[in-house]
C-alpha cells in the first residue's frame, strides 16, 4: 500500500544502485537481504511496460448485505484490479502479500509483465487488508489459511461472474507472493474439490513454510531495537531525525531519489536499525488488520465493545494501541480464542501447524501444477525451512542467490521468469 | 464575477457543513452499554510516532471526507473526462505550461529567502522554457541542466523560522497547515496582483471567458498530476499517515541547511 511504502522510502530507498553483480550470473544488485527488502528494485533494472493498458476496477459485492460500520463509510465494496487482452487468453489471479492492497506497487508490476505477454489479469487485495476484512471476509478474523482461501475462492467466483461475460477465457492461472503464496497454495487445494476454475499452473513467490514461524522472525527483527517493541515511538522518531538532520547538513535540492540513493550509499542507518524499520512497518500493516476486525467483530479488543465510531471520530489511541500489539498478542488473545470456541479441544499447536505448508504437503508434492520462486536470503525462511521447499518442489523451486525478502520481484529477470512459468 | 464566485462558495460551505452534521447527528443511537477494550492506552508508556499538532482533528478529518465525495462525484470525474478526450501528448504539454507559469512563484519564494543561486537557475528556467520551450509546453531547460526548484511562500516563512502551525485539511486543495494555508493566500494575492497587472484579455470581450477558462483548466491539470486518492490505501489509519508524511516533507524541505559541523 502506498502510505507503507512511502514509510520504507522515507526510510531507505533509491532507484539506482551501482551494478555489485558477484560472479553468479544474477544481475539482481542489492547483496544485503534487509537493503534488498526495504530498497527493492532500481527503476532502471525494471523492464519497460506499456504506457495504455486495458484496465479497470472491479468493486465486488462479495457478500450481499453485509453491514458496514459508519468508520467503513468509504469502504463500497472488494477492490480489485482488472486488466484484459481482445482476444482469447488465460486469465492470472494474483493475490498480495500480508497487508497489501490489489493495488500494492508490485502487484502491479506483475500484472504489468503478464498483461504485456498477453494475459488476462486480476490482481487481489491481501485477505489481511482492511478491504478484504470489511467486504469479503465471512468471519473477518484473518489469519488461518483454510479460512481466508474460502474467501479468496469466493471473491474470485464473483469477480469471475462480473468479467466473464467480456473477455474470452482459455485457461486460470494462479499466483501470490509472500502470505498470499501460501494463500494460493491453499486455495488450489479447494478448487481440486469445487472445481470453479481447475487450475492450470500456480507459482508460489518468496512464501513462508510456516506462517506463525516466519512472523516470529520478523517479530525478532523488533526486538533488536533499544528498549524492545515497547519502545518503538521513541526508535522511529529517532530514526526521523536522523533523517531530517541528513537532509538539513547534506543541502540537499527536495526529498527525491538522489537524496534517497545518498541515504543508501552512506549507510545512515546500521543493520539493526533496517531490520527495526522492516519490524516497524510490519506492526503498522498489522494495526490495520487489528482494528479493522476488531471494529468489524466488535470484539471489545482495542475498541470498546459497542462502541459505534462516527466517520470523524479521532482514531489517535487506538492508532498507537494498535501498532504495539505484536502478532503473539494477536494469536494469543484474539486470534486462538475465537478458533477455541469454535472446536473445543484445538489446542495452540495445532492452529499453528496448520498454518503451514506443511499440512498439506503431500499434496502439494504430488501436483505438478506448482512452482516456487524464493530467494536464498529471505529472511522469512530459516535454512532448514529453504531446504525443505527445495525437497518438496525439487526443480520446479527457482532460489535466486539473493533479493532478501520479496526486494528482486519487480527485477526483470525475475518477472520473465515468472511470466514463462504461466506460458 | 464576484457573485458567481461567492455563490459558488456557499454552495460548498452548505455542503460541508451538511456533510460535517450529518457525521454528528447520525450513528449516535447506541443502546448497548460500552464495555472497555483488552488493550487501552493507558498501559503503553511510549512517544506517539507519526504525531503532529492537530487541535482540530474533528474539523479536518471532516474535510478530508468533504474532499473525498468532493473527488468522487464531482472533481475526478471531470479529471477522468479530461484524460479520456485529451491525447497523452496534450496533457503534458498542457502540464509544461502550467508548471511553467508556477516558476513565477518557485522565483519569487527564492528570491524572498535570498537564495542567489536558486533565483537565478529558476529564472533560466522560467526564460529558456518560456521561449525555446514554447511557454512551458516543452523543458528543454531540465535537458540544460536547470533543476526545477519548488519553493512557495509557506516554505518562505518556514526558511525565516515560523513554526508550521495546527496542521489544516483545506477543502478541495487537501492537506497544509495554518502557516502553509497563509502562505498559499500570499502565493495566489501575488499570481493575481502579476495577472491583473499584465491582464493579457484586457482589450478582448471574453476577457472573463478566457481567464475562467485557463483557471479551471488549471484546476483540473492539478489534480491530473496529482495521483492522491483519498482513502484509496483502505489503511484505517490513513488519515494520521497522510499527515505525518505531509507535514514531515514540509519540515524537512523548508528549513535551513545547517552549516556543515
Amino acid at each position: 500500500m502506498l502510505h507503507l511504502r512511502l514509510l520504507f522510502i522515507a526510510c531507505l530507498v533509491l532507484t539506482s544502485v551501482p551494478s555489485l553483480a558477484a560472479d553468479d550470473g544474477y544481475g539482481y544488485p542489492i547483496q544485503g537481504s534487509y537493503e534488498a527488502t526495504i530498497l527493492g528494485t532500481p527503476a532502471s533494472l525494471m523492464p519497460e511496460f506499456p504506457a495504455k493498458m486495458r484496465t479497470r476496477q472491479l468493486v465486488l459485492d462479495v457478500i450481499p448485505d453485509r453491514q458496514r460500520p459508519p468508520i467503513f463509510f468509504y469502504d463500497t465494496g472488494l477492490r480489485c484490479t482488472f486488466a484484459y487482452q481482445k482476444q482469447k487468453a488465460p486469465l492470472v489471479f494474483l493475490i498480495a502479500g500480508a497487508g497489501s492492497s490489489d493495488r500494492a506497487p508490485k502487484l502491479l508490476t506483475m500484472m504489468k509483465a503478464l498483461y504485456q505477454a498477453g494475459f488476462h489479469v486480476i490482481t487481489l487485495p491481501s485477505p489481511s487488508h482492511a478491504n478484504f476484512i470489511i467486504s469479503a471476509s465471512q468471519s473477518s478474523i484473518p489469519g488461518d489459511l483454510t479460512e481466508d482461501a474460502a474467501d479468496l475462492y469466493r471473491v474470485m467466483e464473483t469477480a469471475w461472474k462480473q468479467v466473464e461475460g467480456d473477455i474470452e477465457v482459455s485457461s486460470f492461472d494462479l499466483c501470490g507472493y509472500s502470505l498470499g503464496a501460501s494463500q494460493a497454495a491453499f486455495v488450489t487445494r479447494l478448487d481440486e474439490e469445487r472445481r470453479v476454475f481447475n487450475f492450470r499452473k500456480v507459482l508460489m513467490i518468496n512464501p513462508p513454510v510456516s506462517l506463525y514461524n516466519s512472523v516470529t522472525r520478523i517479530e525478532d527483527m523488533l526486538k533488536q531495537i533499544p528498549g524492545g517493541p515497547k519502545k518503538q515511538g521513541i526508535f522511529f522518531n529517532k530514526m526521523l531525525s536522523k533523517f531530517s538532520q541528513f537532509y538539513r547538513y547534506g543541502n540537499f535540492v527536495a526529498i527525491n531519489d538522489d537524496f534517497l540513493y545518498s541515504i543508501y550509499a552512506e549507510r545512515l542507518f546500521s543493520h539493526e536499525e533496517t531490520a527495526g524499520l522492516i519490524g516497524l512497518t510490519f506492526r503498522i500493516n498489522l494495526a490495520g488488520m487489528i482494528f479493522s476486525s476488531d471494529v468489524m467483530t466488535n470484539s471489545g479488543y482495542v475498541v470498546p465493545k459497542n462502541r459505534v465510531l462516527s466517520p470523524t471520530d479521532s482514531l489517535s489511541d487506538y492508532f498507537l494501541v494498535s501498532t504495539h500489539l505484536s502478532f503473539f498478542d494477536y494469536f494469543n488473545e484474539y486470534f486462538y480464542p475465537y478458533f477455541q470456541k469454535r472446536r473445543p479441544g484445538l489446542t495452540k499447536q495445532e492452529l499453528i501447524n496448520s498454518q503451514s505448508l506443511t499440512s498439506i504437503e503431500g499434496y502439494l508434492k504430488s501436483s505438478a501444477k506448482f512452482g516456487v520462486m524464493t530467494n536464498e536470503n529471505d529472511f522469512i525462511l530459516t535454512k532448514a525451512e529453504l531446504d525443505y521447499l527445495r525437497q518438496l518442489f525439487g526443480e520446479r523451486a527457482k532460489i535466486y542467490p539473493r533479493g532478501g525478502h520479496l526486494g528482486n520481484l519487480e527485477y526483470k529477470e525475475n518477472l520473465d521468469y515468472m511470466v514463462a512459468f504461466f506460458k | 464575477m464576484t457573485d458567481t464566485r461567492c455563490r459558488t462558495c456557499r454552495i460548498i460551505l452548505a455542503l460541508m457543513l451538511s456533510l460535517s452534521l450529518a457525521g454528528c447527528a447520525a450513528n449516535r443511537v447506541n443502546t448497548l452499554a460500552e464495555v472497555p477494550p483488552m488493550h487501552s492506552i493507558s498501559e503503553f508508556r511510549d512517544q506517539r510516532f507519526a504525531d503532529v499538532a492537530d487541535p482540530w482533528e474533528g474539523f479536518n478529518r471532516s474535510m478530508y471526507r468533504f474532499n473525498f465525495y468532493f473527488d468522487k462525484y464531482l472533481f475526478l470525474p471531470v479529471v477522468n473526462g479530461y484524460e479520456f478526450v485529451t491525447p497523452t501528448f496534450l496533457q503534458e504539454r498542457v502540464s509544461g505550461f502550467y508548471n511553467n507559469l508556477g516558476e513565477v512563484r518557485n522565483l519569487t519564494n527564492s528570491f524572498f529567502q535570498l537564495k542567489g543561486t536558486e533565483s537565478v537557475t529558476t529564472l533560466g528556467r522560467f526564460v529558456t522554457n518560456s521561449t525555446v520551450g514554447l511557454g512551458g509546453m516543452f523543458d528543454p531547460a531540465t535537458k540544460f541542466g536547470l533543476a526545477r526548484h519548488d519553493e512557495d511562500f509557506g516554505k518562505t516563512l518556514g526558511y525565516w523560522g515560523s513554526g508550521s502551525g495546527p496542521y489544516l485539511v483545506l477543502p478541495i486543495f487537501g492537506p497544509s497547515s495554518l502557516r502553509d494555508t497563509g502562505g498559499l493566500a500570499v502565493d495566489s494575492g501575488i499570481s493575481y496582483g502579476i495577472y491583473t497587472a499584465i491582464d493579457p484579455f484586457g482589450n478582448s470581450d471574453e476577457g472573463f471567458a478566457i481567464s475562467s477558462g485557463i483557471t479551471t483548466l488549471d484546476a483540473i491539470d492539478a489534480r491530473h498530476q496529482q495521483s492522491f486518492r483519498y482513502y484509496e490505501s483502505g489503511y484505517p489509519f490513513e488519515y494520521y499517515m497522510v499527515r505525518f508524511f505531509y507535514h514531515e516533507k514540509r519540515e524537512i524541505e523548508s528549513g535551513k541547511p545547517l552549516p556543515a559541523e
